[in-house]
């Protein structure tokens, strides 16, 4: 049996066209199910409904096999005791660090002696700017992010854009990218070991069904 | 309400039934060892900071506990590990110049744990073979983990098993500097092959080169397929070679002592590279999520100590493996016997029994009626001195 975690929402609605492209599909509509566990069309196969940030948890630890999680999540819980398969190329976009368009300071983080930032993502966000020898103060907020620096909790944020529309409206530009993100098929290192045979068909079919969809 | 009884983080105690069954295993696995030719040896949970963190210990500095020994002003470390501490004993007491064969069973703390969730506490249980570079060596060591494994009654066992020398020479090979390095063996770690192929296309690799180094990340499988990954990794020279060769050979040795036992190789799973030399391994076992126990051969260990050695071994935790092994019901049965009166014959009863390995509990008054749950028998006077009284069946 392996147990596949999605969460709902835009990963969900991309991830299973790819599955239904080599014949395995929920029993039912998880979008519209309050069911967490849902099982497929095939008896070896099922769906564990989850929220998004947790997929990578219940992945490292083994309770799921194998699962879609955001390549922001993973770069943020650290990716231990999980192989990174795919590139799923789906839910694309960019984290960046953006300041309000009449500041510039990260420009100045030199002369500051520690730059407030606010994000959803505090270890990216450490890390990214350690290497760069600034010292932070991070702020952890789980939404909004662009206010924070309006109101004076932040003088930057770290965020994921899309289309750059919510941060320009709230008179923010965008400084740096730290990384692209997209999601990422992810299995459990175990998982992979002992159920080799049923996970690499599920890659390998995974992966065709990719390269059908770029066509 | 008062928080007195909380325990820190990470830390966990065993009950009656557990405690028994982890004395037990390792007694067992002690033993094991012992019939396999090594001898136990025990170092001190508490050693000076910089002989823990020497050789093999190096990367172990953020996850010991530390405190300073006032009498001499140096620094103390309380072990994460007892390896680093093997290493020494071989190295600077034993010096000896032929094999040695040690195993060792203690716990270790780690000031943080390795994985989320992981206790801070381990029982650490693990062999050492010094002093021989050989195939059997490796073979040996692998044939007394999966025979430990399998006296904790584990289910099937999984064995991963891989050479660090393989990715070493396509790494120097590819001239990597550190940075680069270190990015690389962590996006294999990962089996990274979007991140894996983003690294290699900004360097200036020949074709062959930077596609072998990210299909790296997909040489794992039975062992039927390494005869295939060995020719195609023929062209990068007889390093990689001789690598696979050792590889190919420590596997048919194990094949040979462990029959039943499901062998895989993965040529990029290298946990713990930074001191391995020739071959890892780790052990899986289903319904878990990561390796039940893992080794790999470190030579010119002890070479801090001016004694340097060839090495291989393995180590386990012990408590972790207390979850899953099979939980034989304790089936001892208890002898309730009289509370200490003057019949001399009694005591001598109560002796003999407790010597030939009973379980015999004395009442404390007379009334005691102690915990008649878990009382097979009592020793009642009969006409010609004590008899045994069955208790009715539960």
């Amino acid at each position: 049996m392996l147990t596949i975690a999605l969460s709902k929402g835009r990963i969900l609605d991309d991830t299973l066209p790819l599955f239904e492209r080599f014949g395995v599909f929920p029993m039912e509509n998880p979008s519209k199910s309050r069911r967490l566990i849902i099982e497929s069309n095939k008896p070896d196969i099922r769906f564990l409904i989850i929220r998004a940030s947790d997929v990578a948890t219940y992945v490292q630890f083994g309770a799921a096999d194998a699962g879609v999680v955001g390549k922001d999540l993973l770069l943020e819980h650290g990716g231990d005791g999980m192989y990174e398969t795919l590139d799923l190329n789906i839910a694309r976009c960019r984290m960046v660090v953006a300041e309000p368009e009449t500041a510039s300071a990260t420009s100045q983080a030199a002369s500051v002696a520690r730059l407030r930032i606010a994000t959803k993502y505090p270890n990216i966000t450490q890390k990214h700017f350690a290497a760069k020898g600034i010292q932070t103060e991070i702020i952890k907020l789980y939404g909004s992010m662009e206010l924070a620096p309006l109101v004076g909790l932040a003088d930057s944020i770290v965020d994921l854009v899309d289309t750059g529309n919510t941060m320009s409206a709230n008179g923010l530009k965008e400084v740096e990218t730290i990384a692209d993100i997209s999601s990422r098929f992810v299995v459990n290192r175990a998982s992979m070991k002992l159920k080799r045979q049923a996970l690499s068909i599920v890659i390998d079919r995974m992966r065709e069904s990719l390269k059908g969809s770029e066509h | 309400m008062s928080d007195l009884w909380l325990l820190p983080a990470g830390i966990e105690e065993l009950m009656p039934a557990d405690a028994l069954r982890l004395e037990r295993l390792r007694r067992s696995l002690v033993d094991l060892c012992y019939s396999f030719g090594y001898d136990l040896v025990s170092p001190s949970l508490l050693e000076h900071l910089d002989s823990l963190l020497s050789g093999v210990g190096k990367d172990l500095e953020l996850e010991t506990f530390k405190l300073i020994d006032h009498s001499s002003g140096r620094q103390l470390g309380i072990r994460a590990d007892m390896t680093p501490q093997i290493a020494r004993i071989d190295a600077h007491v034993l010096r000896s110049n032929r094999p040695s064969r040690l195993c060792y069973a203690g716990p270790v703390l780690r000031a943080r744990p390795q994985q989320a969730a992981e206790l801070r506490e381990q029982f650490q249980l693990g062999a050492e073979l010094y002093g021989s570079p050989e195939v059997s060596a490796d073979a040996e060591i692998v044939d007394l983990m999966i025979s430990c494994l399998a006296r904790c009654g584990l289910g099937p066992i999984h064995l991963d098993i891989g050479h660090v020398g393989v990715y070493r020479s396509l790494a120097e090979l590819a001239s990597l500097n550190k940075e680069q390095e270190v990015k690389f063996f962590e996006a294999l770690q990962r089996k990274s092959t979007p991140d894996l192929e983003l690294l290699v296309g900004s360097l200036d690799l020949s074709p062959e080169l930077s596609n072998s180094l990210v299909s790296l990340a997909n040489m794992h499988g039975p062992v039927a397929e390494l005869a295939d990954i060995t020719a195609q990794l023929e062209m990068f020279g007889s390093s990689v070679s001789s690598s696979l060769e050792n590889l190919r050979a420590v596997i048919e040795k194990v094949a040979k002592t462990c029959p039943s036992l499901d062998i895989h190789f993965d040529l990029s799973e290298l946990r713990g590279y930074h001191y391995h030399t020739g071959v890892v391994f780790s052990a899986f076992c289903e319904g878990f999520g990561k390796e039940v126990a893992r080794g790999g051969r470190y030579d010119s260990i002890g070479a801090v100590y001016g004694h340097s050695r060839p090495a291989t071994g393995f180590s386990l935790d012990l408590r972790q493996l207390l979850c899953l092994s099979v939980r034989n019901p304790i089936g001892d049965s208890v002898i309730l016997a009289p509370p200490v009166g003057d019949d001399e014959a009694l005591e001598h009863l109560v002796v003999a029994l407790r010597d030939q390995g009973n379980r015999v509990v004395r009442k404390l008054h007379l009334g005691d009626d102690w915990d008649m749950e878990h009382v097979d028998k009592q020793l009642v006077l009969g006409n010609d001195g004590w008899i045994f009284k069955e208790l009715p069946s539960k």
